[in-house]
C-alpha cells in the first residue's frame, strides 16, 4: 500500500513533465497537422540551458534558491523559444504545402542535427548536478517504508500547474488563442479573415518550446542528471501521451502525460525497470490501434 | 541592399540567441566534481558571423535570381534522364571494384552496397507504397540475429540461413503490419519507430538469448560451395583449392560479391514488381487509398505485402551484416540506422532506384571521407537532411517512368505524384 | 422495367446526433438509370457511401441481387463490395491516381482480375501463374474503355494533367474496368460545359444499354430528366418522392420542397 502510494507520487511527478512536453506536440499537431519530431530535442536543450543558467548563477554568487529558479526558468523558456521559432522557420515553413511526409522527414533531420549539435557543443558526457532543494515531506510510514513527497516534487507540481493555468487562459481567453484555434480549424479561411497565420504558427512553436524547456528544467532538477540523448525517449513518450489524450486536445495532453507517467512508475516498481520503455512504447502501439482518437480526441469521419 | 542587411542582421541576432549559451558556455565537470562553465566566445562569434554572411549571400542571390528569371518553369529533374547511361556505368564500376580497388576500397564498397540494398528495400515500402517506416532497422536486426542465433545454436551455414532470415523478417513485418497498417501516414511512422525501439530494448535485456549488450561474436563466415576463406588458407579453403597465396583480400572480395548479388536481386525484384499488378497497386495506394478501396483492392493485404517484402530484404541484409562483421550487438540497430536508410531513399528521390544508389554512395562513401570528424558527421548528416528536404523535397531524381505504355513512355513530373497519404 | 437489382430498406445513418439519412427505402432496377436528387445536404452522397461500404449504416439493409449472386452490402467489407458484388463508383471530387498514366489508372482498376491473390502476384515476378495472358486481356479492356470515353490518344499522359472533363470521363472508364453490374456516379456532370454534358448523357445511356445499371447523383436537371428511367428525391435524409421523371416533374411535393416555386427550372 505504502509502496503503491509512493509510486503514485513518483508517477504523477513524471507525468507532469511528460504532460508539459506533450502540450507542445498536441498544439503543433493541432495547428499544422505534423508531428514535430524535434520537439523532444527542444526539451533536451531546455534542460541544458537550465544547467548552464544554474551553473552561471551559482558562479555569480546568487544563493537564493527561489530567485535562481525563477531566473533559470525565464532564461530557459526564452532561449528555447528562440529554438522553437528557428526550427519552424528553417525546417518546416518552407515545406508547408509540400507532400505530407516531407515536414516529418525534415523534422527527423532537425532532431538528429540538434542532438549532435549539443553533443559537439556541450560534450557527450553525462552531466550531473546536486539537488538544489534537498529534503522531503514525510507523509506516513508503514512497516518501515516511508512514503515521502520531496520538496522538489512539490515545486514541480506547483510550477506545472501554474503554467498550465496560464496557458489555458492564453488559449481560451485571448485573441491570440482565438487566432490559434481558428488556424486549427481552417488555415486558409483564417488567413482570408486577416489572421496572420505565419505569426500564429510561429507563436505556437515558441510557446510549445518554452513549455518543453520548463519540462527540461524540471527533469534536470528532479533527476539531477542529463545527457544529449534524453530528448529522444522523452519525446516519444510525450508523443505517446499526446496520442493517448487525443491529439489536438490540450487537457488530453496533460491527462495522457499523467497516465504515461503512472504506467511507467508502476511498471518500473512492480514489473521490470529495464523494460519500462517497452511498456510506454507498447502503450503507444496499443492505443493507436485500439482507439486512434485517444481519450479526449475528436472522432473524425473519413471524408469521401 | 539595406533590406538585405537588415535581414542578415536579424538572422545574426537570432543566431546569437541560439548559440551564446549552448556554444558559448560549455558545462564541464570540474576537478572537484562540481559543474563549471568553459567559455567559447570565439566559436559564438564565428557562428554568428557565418550566419550573417550566409544569410546576406542567400538574400542577395535570391533577389538576383528573381530579377533575371522571367518564367519559372517546372522542369523534370536534371538527373531524371541520367539513369539510362549512368546505371550501366555504375554497374560496371561496381563489378570491377574488387579487381582494381584496394582492401580499404572494397571494405567501403561493402558498406555502401549494404546501404544501397537497404535503401532499395525500404524504397519498396516508402517510395512505392508510400508507407513511412521509421523502424526498418528492426527487420535488419531480426535478420542479423536470426542468422547469428541459428548458426550458434544449430550450426547452420550462411546460405541455409539467408532465406530463413528473410522469411523471419517478413514474418515479423506481417506481425507488426497487420494491426498498424490502417493507421494514417505519420501515426504509422511513429508506431514503426516504437516497434524498432522495442526490438532493440528486448535485444539488450534478453541476455540469455541474445547476449545482451555484449552481443554475439564468432558468427561463421560464408563459404563458396563449401570452400572457406580462412586467413591461413589450409585444407578446403578457397586459396588452397585454386592454388593461390592465402590472403584475406579474397574473403573481402567474396563478401563484396555476395552483397553485390543481394543488392542486384533486390533491385531486380523491385523493378520487376513495379511493372506487375502488385507494384502497380502499391503505387496506386500511394496516390489515393480511398480510390483503391473503391476499385476493389484489398488495401490491408496490399500494404502488408509491401511491408513484408521490404522487411524480407532488410532481413537478407541483416544476415549478411552478421556474417560480414562476425559480431553483432544491439548498438548496430539504433533508430539512427533507420534514419540513415530513410535519408538515402529520400535524398535519392522516393521511388527512384538509381537515385537511391547515388544517394548511398554520396552519404555513406562521403561519410567515410569525414571519418576524422566523427563528431561532426551526424551533425552534418542531420543538417543535410533538412537542407535536402527544404530545397529539393523530391530528392535528386524525381519523376517516375510509367510502368506500361501504348506509345512512347514519357517521364511524369514529380509535381503530379503524391507521396504518402493521410 | 427490369428486375430489382439493388434494394435499400430502412437505411439510417447517424453521425453523432445528426441523422443524415433517415429510414430510407428504395429499389434500383437492373438495366436502368436511377437518379438520386435533392438539395445540398439531403444525404445523397451519404447513401452512396453506405452502398459502397465507406460508411457502416447505423441500421437498415442494402441488398443486391445480380447474376453474381445475392449480397448484403451493409455487412460486407469495403473492397469486397466492388470485387464480389460488382458495385463500382466515382467520387464527387475526382479521385484519380494523378501521378500515374491514364492507362495505368485503368489497369489498377483490373487489379483483381490480373492478380487474383498474393500468390499469383508473387509468382508473376518469375513470369509464372499465367500473368502474361491476363495482362493482355486487361490491356484490351483498358483500350476498349479508353476508346469509349475518347481518351485513347491520351493513354500515356499522367491522369493529373488531363483537363477536368476528361478526368471525369476517365474516372467513369476506370470504374467500368472493374466490370460492375451497378455503377454509382456522384455528380458526374459537375463542372462540365453543355457539350460535355450531352456527351456524358450519350456515354451513360450506352453503358446502361450494355447491361450495367447506373445510380446517379446529379444536380444538372437537364441530364437527369433526359436519361433517367427512375428518380428518387431526398430531402433532409428522407425520401419525398420516387418514380419516373414525368412523375417527379409533376409531384407537388417535389416542386414545393426541392424545386421551389420556379417551375420553369423543372422543365429545363
Amino acid at each position: 500500500m505504502a509502496y503503491a502510494l509512493q509510486q503514485l507520487i513518483n508517477g504523477i511527478t513524471l507525468g507532469m513533465i511528460y504532460g508539459l512536453i506533450a502540450v507542445g506536440y498536441t498544439m503543433v499537431y493541432g495547428i499544422i497537422g505534423m508531428i514535430n519530431f524535434a520537439h523532444g530535442d527542444v526539451f533536451m536543450i531546455g534542460s541544458f540551458l537550465s544547467l548552464i543558467a544554474i551553473t552561471a548563477l551559482t558562479a555569480m554568487g546568487i544563493s537564493s534558491v527561489p530567485l535562481m529558479l525563477a531566473l533559470t526558468l525565464v532564461f530557459a523558456a526564452v532561449v528555447a523559444g528562440i529554438y522553437g521559432w528557428s526550427i519552424e522557420r528553417i525546417a518546416y515553413r518552407p515545406l508547408r504545402g509540400s507532400f505530407r511526409l516531407a515536414p516529418l522527414i525534415s523534422a527527423i533531420g532537425m532532431s538528429i542535427a540538434l542532438q549532435n549539435f549539443v553533443q559537439v557543443s556541450q560534450g557527450a558526457r553525462n552531466k550531473s548536478m546536486p539537488s538544489l532543494i534537498p529534503g522531503a515531506l514525510k507523509i506516513f510510514e508503514q512497516d518501515g517504508f516511508v512514503v515521502q513527497l520531496t520538496w522538489m516534487q512539490i515545486v514541480i507540481f506547483v510550477v506545472t500547474l501554474t503554467l498550465l493555468v496560464i496557458f489555458t487562459w492564453l488559449v481560451t481567453k485571448t485573441s491570440l488563442g482565438r487566432a490559434m484555434r481558428a488556424c486549427e480549424q481552417d488555415m486558409k479561411m483564417a488567413s482570408l479573415l486577416g489572421i496572420d497565420t505565419n505569426f500564429t504558427i510561429s507563436v505556437t512553436f515558441v510557446i510549445g518550446a518554452a513549455l518543453a524547456a520548463v519540462a527540461g528544467m524540471m527533469f534536470l532538477l528532479y533527476y539531477g542528471s542529463i545527457d544529449f540523448y534524453i530528448g529522444f525517449v522523452a519525446g516519444v513518450k510525450a508523443f505517446t501521451a499526446a496520442v493517448l489524450g487525443g491529439v489536438g486536445s490540450l487537457p488530453g495532453a496533460v491527462i495522457g502525460g499523467l497516465l504515461i507517467g503512472l504506467i511507467e512508475a508502476f511498471w518500473s516498481g512492480y514489473a521490470s525497470a529495464q523494460y519500462k520503455d517497452v511498456a510506454a512504447f507498447s502503450v503507444l502501439i496499443i492505443v493507436l490501434i485500439v482507439m486512434p482518437t485517444g481519450l479526449l480526441g475528436r472522432a473524425d469521419v473519413e471524408k469521401v | 541592399m539595406i533590406a538585405a542587411l537588415k535581414d542578415a542582421g536579424f538572422s545574426a541576432l537570432i543566431a546569437f540567441g541560439l548559440f551564446f549559451a549552448m556554444v558559448g558556455l560549455q558545462t564541464n565537470v570540474a576537478s572537484n566534481g562540481s559543474m563549471e562553465l568553459v567559455q567559447h566566445w570565439d566559436a559564438v562569434a564565428m557562428l554568428v558571423g557565418a550566419t550573417f554572411v550566409g544569410r546576406l549571400a542567400l538574400v542577395l542571390w535570391k533577389a538576383r535570381r528573381a530579377s533575371t528569371a522571367i518564367v519559372a518553369q517546372v522542369k523534370p529533374s536534371r538527373f531524371a534522364g541520367a539513369g539510362k547511361f549512368l546505371a550501366p556505368v555504375l554497374l560496371i564500376l561496381a563489378f570491377l571494384l574488387p579487381i582494381f580497388g584496394s582492401r580499404y576500397a572494397i571494405d567501403t564498397g561493402i558498406l555502401v552496397m549494404t546501404y544501397v540494398m537497404l535503401g532499395w528495400g525500404l524504397n519498396i515500402v516508402v517510395g512505392l507504397a508510400g508507407l513511412l517506416d521509421l523502424g526498418y532497422v528492426a527487420f535488419y536486426a531480426v535478420g542479423a540475429y536470426s542468422y547469428a542465433l541459428l548458426a550458434q545454436n544449430f550450426g547452420l551455414g550462411f546460405w541455409t540461413c539467408l532465406p530463413l532470415a528473410g522469411l523471419l523478417a517478413a514474418f515479423w513485418g506481417m506481425l507488426l503490419g497487420f494491426p498498424v497498417l490502417r493507421l494514417r501516414g505519420d501515426y504509422l511512422a511513429i508506431v514503426t519507430l516504437a516497434f524498432g525501439e522495442i526490438i532493440r530494448v528486448v535485444l539488450i535485456n534478453w541476455t540469455e538469448l541474445t547476449g545482451g549488450p555484449n552481443g554475439i561474436s564468432g558468427i561463421p563466415r560464408p563459404t563458396l560451395f563449401g570452400l572457406t576463406f580462412t586467413a591461413g588458407g589450409g585444407e578446403g579453403s578457397f586459396s588452397d583449392f585454386f592454388g593461390l597465396e592465402p590472403s584475406l583480400t579474397y574473403r573481402v572480395a567474396f563478401l563484396y560479391y555476395v552483397i553485390f548479388g543481394l543488392a542486384l536481386l533486390t533491385n531486380w525484384v523491385s523493378v520487376r514488381l513495379r511493372r506487375l499488378p502488385l507494384g502497380r497497386a502499391w503505387e496506386a495506394l500511394r496516390e489515393d487509398e480511398i480510390a483503391c478501396r473503391a476499385l476493389g483492392i484489398n488495401v490491408t493485404v496490399t500494404k502488408l505485402t509491401a511491408f513484408a517484402i521490404g522487411a524480407a530484404f532488410a532481413g537478407f541484409a541483416g544476415a549478411f551484416f552478421a556474417t560480414r562483421s562476425a559480431f553483432i550487438s544491439p548498438e548496430s540497430f539504433t533508430f539512427i540506422e533507420s534514419a540513415i536508410v530513410l535519408a538515402i531513399v529520400v535524398l535519392g528521390g522516393l521511388g527512384s532506384q538509381i537515385g537511391t544508389a547515388l544517394a548511398a554512395i554520396v552519404m555513406i562513401g562521403g561519410g567515410e571521407l569525414f571519418r576524422d570528424f566523427a563528431e561532426y558527421r551526424m551533425l552534418i548528416f542531420g543538417v543535410a537532411l533538412v537542407v535536402v528536404m527544404v530545397t529539393r523535397p523530391r530528392g535528386l531524381v524525381s519523376g517516375r517512368t510509367p510502368s506500361v505504355s501504348l506509345g512512347k513512355a514519357q517521364l511524369i513530373g514529380s509535381d503530379m505524384i503524391s507521396q504518402g497519404h493521410g | 422495367m427490369g428486375a430489382p437489382l439493388l434494394t435499400v430498406a430502412d437505411l439510417t445513418m447517424k453521425f453523432g446526433g445528426l441523422t443524415a439519412v433517415d429510414s430510407l427505402s428504395f429499389v434500383a432496377n437492373a438495366g436502368e438509370i436511377t437518379a438520386v436528387i435533392g438539395p445540398n445536404g439531403a444525404g445523397k452522397t451519404t447513401v452512396f457511401n453506405c452502398i459502397t461500404g465507406f460508411y457502416k449504416a447505423s441500421s437498415g439493409t442494402i441488398s443486391l441481387s445480380s447474376a453474381a449472386g445475392d449480397f448484403a452490402l451493409a455487412t460486407m467489407q469495403g473492397h469486397n463490395i466492388t470485387r464480389q458484388a460488382k458495385v463500382a463508383r466515382t467520387f464527387q471530387n475526382i479521385r484519380l491516381f494523378s501521378g500515374m498514366t491514364v492507362l495505368e489508372n485503368l489497369l489498377v482498376a483490373q487489379h483483381n482480375m490480373v492478380m487474383p491473390d498474393v500468390v499469383h502476384g508473387v509468382l508473376a515476378v518469375f513470369g509464372l501463374g499465367g500473368y502474361r495472358s491476363l495482362e493482355r486481356q486487361a490491356l484490351d479492356k483498358a483500350k476498349y474503355w479508353l476508346d469509349q470515353v475518347k481518351l485513347l490518344s491520351r493513354a500515356d499522359v499522367p491522369a493529373g494533367s488531363l483537363p477536368y472533363g476528361d478526368q471525369r470521363r476517365l474516372e467513369i472508364a476506370r470504374a467500368m474496368c472493374t466490370g460492375p453490374s451497378l455503377l454509382c456516379l456522384d455528380e458526374p456532370a459537375a463542372g462540365l460545359n453543355p457539350r460535355e454534358s450531352d456527351e456524358l448523357a450519350v456515354l451513360l445511356t450506352s453503358i446502361r444499354d450494355s447491361g450495367c445499371a447506373i445510380m446517379l447523383i446529379e444536380h444538372d436537371m437537364g441530364v437527369v430528366m433526359k436519361i433517367s428511367d427512375h428518380v428518387v428525391v431526398l430531402e433532409y435524409g428522407r425520401k419525398i418522392s420516387d418514380g419516373t421523371p414525368e412523375h417527379i416533374r409533376a409531384d407537388p411535393k417535389v416542386i414545393a420542397a426541392y424545386l421551389g416555386e420556379d417551375e420553369d427550372e423543372v422543365a429545363a
